[in-house]
């Protein structure tokens, strides 16, 4: 006990750099004043809180920009802990804007329904506060904590029909997974501590060399914490989650989970592979490779014979994250900086796609109050627009040239072709046949909305609320202008180098 | 000092608890099991911060102690969700979802 009493002795509290917490602080104080001002108003008067949430969230990008804009970029908090370079200012950008973009696909759905309006916009708020948190994390407990924190609430959120068994079962069904998962990572995490005596990423990466004397430990750890965020991610085969929670949770809140949740799960990975894990490499980038034709192709499978359409999106959500796994199962090697480049990159133009399409989908299902894949047959012919939203959209995610899905799939193949490895070019080979399959499901789909008859002859106009058409605007202008200027996000490789900049 | 048998605790107790969550239909059995497996790692950080003679190990164990009573609230709110609305907390009987 005695080095406890001495550590207590020489602990002077950490200087706080304010600049640096400033988005997470609006935050939390955001969704403070959500849960306050949603015990005192009245029903009638409950919009407010939309309204709220979605200033919560522009208001924490105004530091993200100012520190962004700042000319010392790279802070580093409680001794590197808690880092803010060029890499997480991004991805906090892209989570507050995907937060935002949900407030707006929600809202209408969360006043329609007589539902616990005030907890769902708390739950996400906090949920997005963990995801910004995760960007930043460069340590074991506070990579911990994180994922926690976005979890949680997440699980929440997907139970949040109380009443309704859909809900229920992919709530206890998400939350039973996630649980474990995280579990089998914390197993993972104990070991790596115990052998680099720090939980700082930085020092494990130091401590890391596999023929030495616990070789076997470490690379059982490093399997463990790759196990864990591959629940995260929905990676096959570990993805039995997926397809049901996002099928049973409202659709608002499977936009979430298949878009945020999701991309905090490979930034989580990628932080830890790549600052954590350098010298590890010859351990997780054969089981990264192998996780990444799985999902590519079991995914795709899966989602040919769907139809239902939320469901078949959870799978073709499944299949695409093994598109951002792709690049990196290459990048221990000489393609680090390319791979960090092609899954940033390929994170944002599939979170703008993917809402897009959930902005289509919930516009259209006010209408027709179905899920089946039938329902949309003859869109074009009584909503036009809508119509030809869908086909951007489901051409984006296919992954045609100029929209955004294409420069995604194109950064990652380019990241595996500067690794030149045969297996690399094994792994390309995968991916585009995967591609080709996919324009299967998503053509099925196009198929639908332009050569089927409408059913039941019901051509009555969809009335599409104002919050959505601006959603589905933000979306559809993303996405293009990422695939007719793609250097707009490719430039953020070039800003630094990232992988460099982990260290803080 | 006995890092190592505590080592071997923890491993047993982590193959119990994954055992527990793989082979166990009830929702409550299962819950269990994660505690189990949570506390093996409660175990291992002690074990480690003992012999390194380092803090950070108990830090980490206070943060698992505080999310792991986080999750399980959750977790037993959600039990009695299921178990309210169809009158029994059997995992296999979850058959709404499927396809």
């Amino acid at each position: 006990m005695s080095f406890l009493v001495s550590s207590a002795a020489v602990w002077t509290a950490p200087s706080v750099d304010y600049h640096a917490l400033a988005p997470e602080i609006v935050l939390a104080v955001g969704l403070s004043i959500v849960l306050l001002v949603d015990l005192f108003t009245s029903e009638r008067n409950k919009w407010l809180l939309s309204v709220l949430t979605g200033f919560s969230l522009l208001g924490a990008v105004l530091p993200v920009l100012t520190l962004a804009l700042h000319d010392d970029s790279t802070r580093s908090l409680f001794d590197g802990r808690y880092v803010v370079d060029e890499f997480s200012l991004v991805m906090k950008g892209l989570f507050l804007l995907a937060g935002y973009v949900i407030v707006l696909l929600s809202s209408s759905h969360v006043e329609e329904g007589d539902y616990w309006r005030g907890e769902y916009w708390f739950l996400l708020l906090t949920s997005l506060l963990g995801m910004v948190m995760m960007s930043s994390a460069r340590d074991l407990v506070s990579v911990f904590v994180a994922l926690e924190f976005l979890s949680i609430p997440a699980y929440m959120l997907a139970a949040w029909r109380k009443r309704d068994l859909k809900s229920n079962e992919a709530g206890v069904k998400y939350f039973l997974l996630g649980v474990f998962a995280s579990a089998v990572m914390l197993y993972g995490m104990s070991l790596l501590y115990g052998v680099a005596n720090s939980t700082l990423l930085i020092d494990i990466a130091e401590s890391i060399s596999l023929d030495g004397e616990f070789g076997a430990i470490q690379a059982l750890a490093i399997v463990f914490v790759v196990v864990g965020f591959a629940f995260k991610v929905s990676a096959v085969p570990f993805h039995t989650w997926a397809p049901d929670t996002y099928e049973g949770a409202p659709t608002p809140v499977t936009a979430f989970l298949s878009v945020a949740s999701k991309a905090a799960g490979f930034i989580a990975l990628v932080v830890m592979v790549l600052t954590a894990f350098p010298e590890g490499r010859d351990v997780w980038q054969p089981f990264v490779w192998i996780l990444s034709a799985l999902t590519m192709t079991i995914g795709n499978v899966f989602a040919l014979r769907q139809t239902n359409l939320v469901r078949m999106i959870a799978y073709s959500s499944v299949s695409q994250g093994g598109f951002v796994l792709m690049p990196l199962a290459v990048a221990g090697g000489v393609a680090g900086e390319a791979a960090l480049r092609a899954v940033v990159v390929y994170l944002i133009a599939y979170a703008a796609t993917n809402l897009g399409m959930f902005g289509v989908i919930l516009s259209v299902s006010r209408k027709t109050r179905s899920g089946d894949i039938a329902s949309l047959g003859g869109l074009f012919t009584y909503a036009p627009a809508l119509g030809v939203l869908l086909t951007i959209f489901l051409a984006s995610l296919a992954g045609i040239p100029p929209l955004g899905g294409w420069i995604g799939k194109f950064a990652a193949f380019q990241a595996l072709l500067t690794d030149a490895t045969p297996w690399a070019y094994v792994l390309a080979v995968i991916g585009a046949v995967n591609s080709v399959i996919a324009f299967g499901y998503y053509g099925n789909v196009m198929r639908e909305v332009w050569m089927r008859p409408v059913p039941h002859g019901d051509t009555t106009p969809i009335t599409t609320p104002s919050s959505l058409q601006i959603a589905l605007g933000i979306t559809v202008i993303a996405t293009l202008v990422l695939g007719i200027l793609p250097g707009v996000v490719l430039h953020f490789g070039d800003m630094a180098d990232l992988v460099g900049a982990f260290g803080g | 000092m006995l890092t190592s048998q505590f080592l071997l605790l923890g491993a047993i107790l982590f193959c119990i608890g994954v055992y527990g969550v793989i082979a166990r239909k009830n929702a409550v059995l299962v819950l269990m099991s994660i505690e189990l497996i949570l506390n093996s790692v409660n175990i291992n950080l002690l074990a480690f911060a003992l012999r390194n003679g380092s803090a950070d190990g108990h830090t980490f164990a206070l943060y698992i102690i505080a999310v792991a009573a986080a999750e399980v609230g959750v977790g037993l709110a959600m039990v009695l969700l299921i178990y309210r609305n169809r009158r029994s907390i059997g995992l296999d009987e979850l058959s709404e979802l499927r396809g």
